[in-house]
Parts: structure tokens; sequence; C-alpha cells
């Protein structure tokens, strides 16, 4: 079965060149500002849309994406109300690949069963959810397979080459590399040290490997593009919505543009990087 | 809910996925999953090593000062008029709680590892406390992560902790108690994963921590069995003891399990009200996953996590210990609330009546020992657990009860 990411990956690999995940939450700052951004992405260059899942308690976040749950949440956003985005942005975008990431809890109260069938129908690509390690495959990771949506795990510094064929078994859709050990949005990475574990990743599967945590910058996501299948950038976006808003917290004018400003100029750090390392 | 088949055993779990029925597990960051997994292999050692098991006991005795005395509170007994009420004395160990039980032995663990940095996470500060004091016995680095509103009414405890060399990180996230506090030191442990030793205080979090502490505090149950006998020549009919995460509980109750003769109820906080704001998870929660384990949770209809409320600052968290949720459907405990000012009243009898003022925590269990023993007849035997010593919330009740100290 191809799905909606291993058709784009296959177009990345034909251009030659990286691909852009872009992470931004669901519902922040508010509902209609988060839908403006999501269908924005696409046109200011993200080739894939990973889109946050709010939780009150995200142990493997940093700050700037627990403050933007916390301000969807805040803003009355759910996991319904999230689907039913997904479900709005795919009228207009039958192509680019979403994936929801967050943490398990939420989903198993939707209900593991039900929310495999909504997430399907809304137009959700794969999963990536933080809490759920190959020991809890039985969980969701299985069913969701099975569901025909890809399950994305992620591999850090600290998998190594004895535990890698575990994280990479029930693996589709991509390898998200986490590039520190760390939360999201604090440490920049060694780039040249990324670039080798790429690497021995890449000898144990031939999915593609992209690469997040760290990624600030259009400076960043070049050196990063060298080596790896995609770059992941999250935390970066997320503090731009962050920094638009007014002094009591909403959206201004200039919250959209400000994420999209951010993504272009990654997006050229990116489509750049090939070219620049020849 | 279908209640789950009786096992032969109450005694077994966890089954070798760290799960107690559906409970436990392990919901965690792949960057932590490598270090469970050695964790889980060192404790193995550890509990197959006999020179582990000896250099416990050593310091239980002469450190800790165990065992603590089963005490028979005669003038509690006759003024409630039913049950014979036996207190566990675990709040005249070292550092005045039980919490020292489980931190040698985390402790001890990390040496074993190599692990130099010690992190600890504590809601009333009575395990921050166990943990940098056994910290500067070792002469290990300790950091301690707790709630900026717990740092403000437990003031006395986190000058304690510094006395003690260790450092303590205030959390200004979320409602900034006990939860946000493990969150904090669940993200510590990701970004400092090579050098770093996580010692939980209660018997929650990913496998192999609920069944590794409940193994630490079960010398509270071993002892009281000993001690029974030797008082009463029979085991109790009864034992009791308050639940927040539920570690001095089952310290007490996990020994009994098997005994059918022996009643079992754990106490939960109920603050102002099961209706209104309180911290009981199996009274007024469901079951969902946090902090690395499924288990009892207080959470709102989308899954996220609220926060508790209670009077004591060691039992406001939203989740509850694994083997406690499948102990409750099993039904072989039976999980009681009392409220803020059930508490505040039984902390005011235990001092009154048998000069022992007891922590707020172990007051709501003694609340429930005042509803219980009257209905029982005069050779009842009861034990409650007195987890910890009540210095600490002083300054809390004073105010409460408008005393300008």
């Amino acid at each position: 079965m191809t799905t909606r990411l291993d058709t784009r990956f296959a177009d990345l690999a034909r251009a030659g060149r990286a691909g852009l995940v872009t992470y931004v939450m669901a519902g922040d700052p508010d509902r209609e500002t988060a839908r403006a951004i999501l269908q924005a992405l696409p046109g200011a260059g993200a080739d894939v849309i990973e889109f946050g899942m709010p939780f009150t308690d995200p142990m493997a976040d940093g700050p700037s994406i627990q403050a933007a749950g916390l301000r969807a949440l805040g803003a009355g956003q759910t996991l319904r109300k999230t689907l039913e985005d997904i479900a709005w942005f795919r009228a207009s975008d039958p192509t680019t690949p979403i994936v929801l990431m967050g943490y398990y809890n939420p989903i198993y109260i939707y209900g593991v069963e039900k929310f495999l069938v909504d997430a399907k129908a809304a137009g959700v690509d794969g999963l990536i959810v933080v809490d759920l390690p190959p020991e809890e495959d039985e969980e969701l990771c299985l069913p969701a397979l099975k569901a025909g949506l890809n399950f994305i795990r992620l591999a850090t510094p600290t998998t190594d080459d004895k535990r890698l064929p575990k994280v990479l078994q029930n693996t589709s859709g991509f390898v998200y590399y986490v590039s520190i050990t760390g939360i999201t949005g604090m440490a920049t990475p060694d780039f040249g040290q990324t670039a080798s574990a790429v690497a021995r990743i890449k000898k144990h599967t031939s999915l593609p490997v992209a690469v997040g945590f760290g990624v600030k910058n259009a400076d960043h996501a070049s050196a990063v593009a060298r080596g790896a299948d995609a770059v992941v950038v999250g935390s970066a976006l997320v503090d731009q919505v962050k920094g638009s808003l007014d002094a009591s917290g909403k959206a201004t004018a200039g919250t959209v543009s400000a994420v999209t400003d951010l993504v272009s100029s990654i997006s050229a750090g990116v489509r750049g990087a090939r070219k620049a390392a020849e | 809910m279908n209640a789950p088949a009786k096992p032969n055993s109450f005694r077994s779990g966890p089954d070798e996925r760290g799960r107690f029925g559906i409970y436990g597990g392990r919901f965690v960051a792949e960057t932590l999953m490598p270090l469970i997994l050695d964790l889980e292999k060192a404790y193995a050692d550890a509990k197959a090593d006999p020179a582990y098991a000896a250099e416990m006991a050593g310091y239980l005795t002469h450190y800790v000062g165990r065992p603590s005395p089963l005490y028979f509170a005669e003038r509690l007994t006759e003024h409630l008029g039913g049950a014979k009420i036996y207190l566990k004395r675990e709040e005249l160990n070292h550092t005045g709680s039980h919490k020292v039980n489980n931190v040698l032995g985390q402790i001890l663990l990390a040496r074993r590892m190599g692990k130099k940095r010690i992190i600890a996470e504590t809601g009333a500060g009575q395990h921050g406390v166990a943990t940098a004091t056994l910290c500067a016995r070792f002469g290990l680095e300790c950091i301690v992560y707790m709630g900026a509103v717990d740092v403000a009414r437990q003031a006395s405890n986190v000058f304690r902790m510094k006395m003690l060399g260790a450092t303590v990180v205030p959390v200004q996230s979320g409602a900034k108690t006990l939860k946000d506090a493990m969150n904090e030191a669940l993200r510590d442990w990701v970004t400092n994963v090579g050098s770093t030793f996580y010692c939980i205080g209660t018997v929650a979090g990913p496998h192999p921590y609920p069944g590794m502490v409940r193994d630490f505090q079960s010398i509270i149950g071993r002892e009281t069995r000993e001690q029974m006998q030797e008082a009463e020549g029979r085991l109790p009919d009864s034992l009791i003891a308050c639940v927040g995460g539920g570690s001095n509980a089952i310290g007490l109750f996990h020994p009994f399990l098997d005994d059918p003769s022996v009643e079992i109820y754990g106490v939960e906080a109920a603050g102002h009200g099961l209706t209104h704001l309180h911290a009981a998870s199996i009274a007024g929660g469901r079951a969902g996953v946090l902090h690395g384990n499924r288990t009892y949770l207080l959470m709102d209809d989308d899954g996220q996590i609220q926060e508790g409320h209670s009077i004591s600052a060691g039992l406001d968290y939203p989740g509850i210990g694994p083997e406690h949720s499948w102990l409750s459907d099993v039904g072989r405990v039976t999980y009681l609330s009392a409220t803020d000012d059930e508490a505040l009243e039984a902390f005011q009898l235990l001092s009154k009546v048998e000069g022992i003022i007891p922590a707020l925590e172990c007051a709501h269990a003694l609340a429930k020992v005042k509803d219980l023993a009257p209905t029982k007849p005069k050779d009842h035997i009861m034990v409650m657990n007195l987890s910890g010593r009540g210095d600490k919330d002083v300054p809390q009740v004073a105010e409460i009860l408008g005393t300008k100290l």
C-alpha cells in the first residue's frame, strides 16, 4: 500500500533534494488562525506537515511546545476538533501528507478504534506518539498499521545498534531521528554527529530519515539537509506564533505570515543545501 | 466495567511487561527506553545479590532506625470505642517518614550502576528530604524538582533540603505542583540520560518503578506481620493507610494481600469533596496514561489531565500507583476517601489523645479509622500506617486554624 508519505518522499528523491517537515500546534493560538497557518504551509515550502495534538503534560517537549499546547487548550481545542481541522484542510489540499504528533492519553480516551477510523477518514497519513515505545506496540502502532496509517517512530542518540532493529520493526513512512538527548526547542545539535547517525540508521532501513530537534533557522536546516532525507522544524515555528500575539495573547494580522515567512526562509535553506554542498 | 477475574495470588505482579492487569507498562519517550531497560536489569541483578540485601539491612538498622515500632494506641482505642487500634510508626524513621525506605534502596542501586547525579520530584517535600539526606550520606549530587506552589507551602522542608546540600528547582509550569515537578524531572532525565539516576518517590512511573518501590516499602508490612504475631499472636483483621501515589499503603498492604481474613482499606484525598476539587483518582477518575504508566487519573472528557486538590501537598497528585488501580478493580482493597476538613479534625484528635502529631497525609487514613473503628467489635485488630510526622504541616495548620505563629 502506497501512502501520501511514500509518494511525497519518492517525489523528493526524484527531485534530488531533502524535504521540509513543519510542526505546528492544532488550535494555537485559536482554531481559526491555526487553520489558516495549516493551509498556508504547503505554499510556503512545507513538504510534510506535523500537526500537534495539544496535551496538558507533554513530558518530552520543551517550554515552547508546552505553552503552545496550553494556548490551544485554553482556546477550546480538542482531539475531535483537530481531526475536523485536518478534514477541512484535505478539502483543498489532497496531496500534502499530514502526520499527527502528540501523546497517547487523549487518543486512549477518544478510543483507539474510533480514533483510527476518524483519523483515516479525515485524511491523516501517519502518527507520531511520543510516549509509545516499541514495547507498547500493541496499544496503537499495530492497530494503526492495520488501519492503513503510517506509524513513525523516533530514534535517538540512546538508540544503539542493538536496539535500532526493534525501533524500526513496525516503523513506516519515515524514521524521525531526534538529534539530541533532550526536549524539543533547546540545544542545537552537532550537525556532524547528526550526519553520521543518519548514515548509521540507513544501514538498518530503506525508509527515509528525517532529522529534528534544535533546528531553528535556514543555516541549521541547510546543514542537516545535506545528510538527511528531511529536516523537521517545530519549536522555532511555534515561537513565531507566540511572538506575533498581542498583549492579551490573541492572534494578530501578522500571526500567519510570521510562521510562513520563517518556513519560506528555512525551505530555501533546505532546497539549496545539496547545491551548496556540491 | 466488567470485574476482572481474581488471580491465584495478589502478590505476583507485575508481569514481564510491567503490568498489573491492564495497569502499569512503559509509556515513555524512546530516549528513556534503553535506560529503563538498564534499570530493570540492574534491579533484577541486585535483588539476586545477597550483598545488596545485606547492605540494605545494615543501613536500615543503623541509619534509618528500623524496625519502626508497632504501637498500641490505647487512648485512641478508648476514645473511638470499637476496634483495637495499632499504629505502625513510620514517622519515627530518620527524616520523618516512610520515604527513606525506598530512597535507600534506589540510592544503593544508583551506586551499583555508577550514577553520580540523582534527580527526584517531591510534593510535600518528604521524598525530597529523604533523597537529599541519602545523597549527602553517599556524596552524590542531588537535584530536587518541586512545584513553585509547594515550595511556598512547605518552606521548612525546602530549607532542610538545601541544608543537606541539594539543589531545589521550583517548577513554574502547569499548576506548579507535584504533577509538574514530575514532568520536569522526566525532562531532566531525557536531557541528562547518561549520567543521571531518577529516584521516583512513589509506586508510579514506568516499569520497573512501581514494583521496585513497592518491594522497598514492603518492609513496613513484613515488620507489621512479625510485630503483630508478637503482640497478639495472630494476624490483624484490618489494615488502613492513606493513598496519594500509594507507596506507604502498598508497603503495608502487600505482605497481607494473600491473607483473605485481612480487610484492607486505602484512603484517598477528597479535598473539598468528590464533586468539587479533590485528588481521589479511583473514586473520581478513570483509566488513562500519564508519566509512564496506565492507571486511574483525574482528567476531562478529552483526556487532558486535571489538577488534584488536597490540603496535603503529598496527596494532590492526579494519579495513583498502577497496582492500586488493579487492586481496586479486582476488589482486594477497598478505597475510601477523606475530605480536607475530616483530615484536619483527625490531625488534631491524634495530637490531643496520643501526643502524636501526624502528617496531614496520614490524617486522611486516621479520619477513616474514626469512621470504621466504632463499627467493629472490640476484638477486631486494626493497623494504621502512620507514614509521616506532622512537624512540616504545623505552620499550614496554624494558618488554617487562624493562629499566628
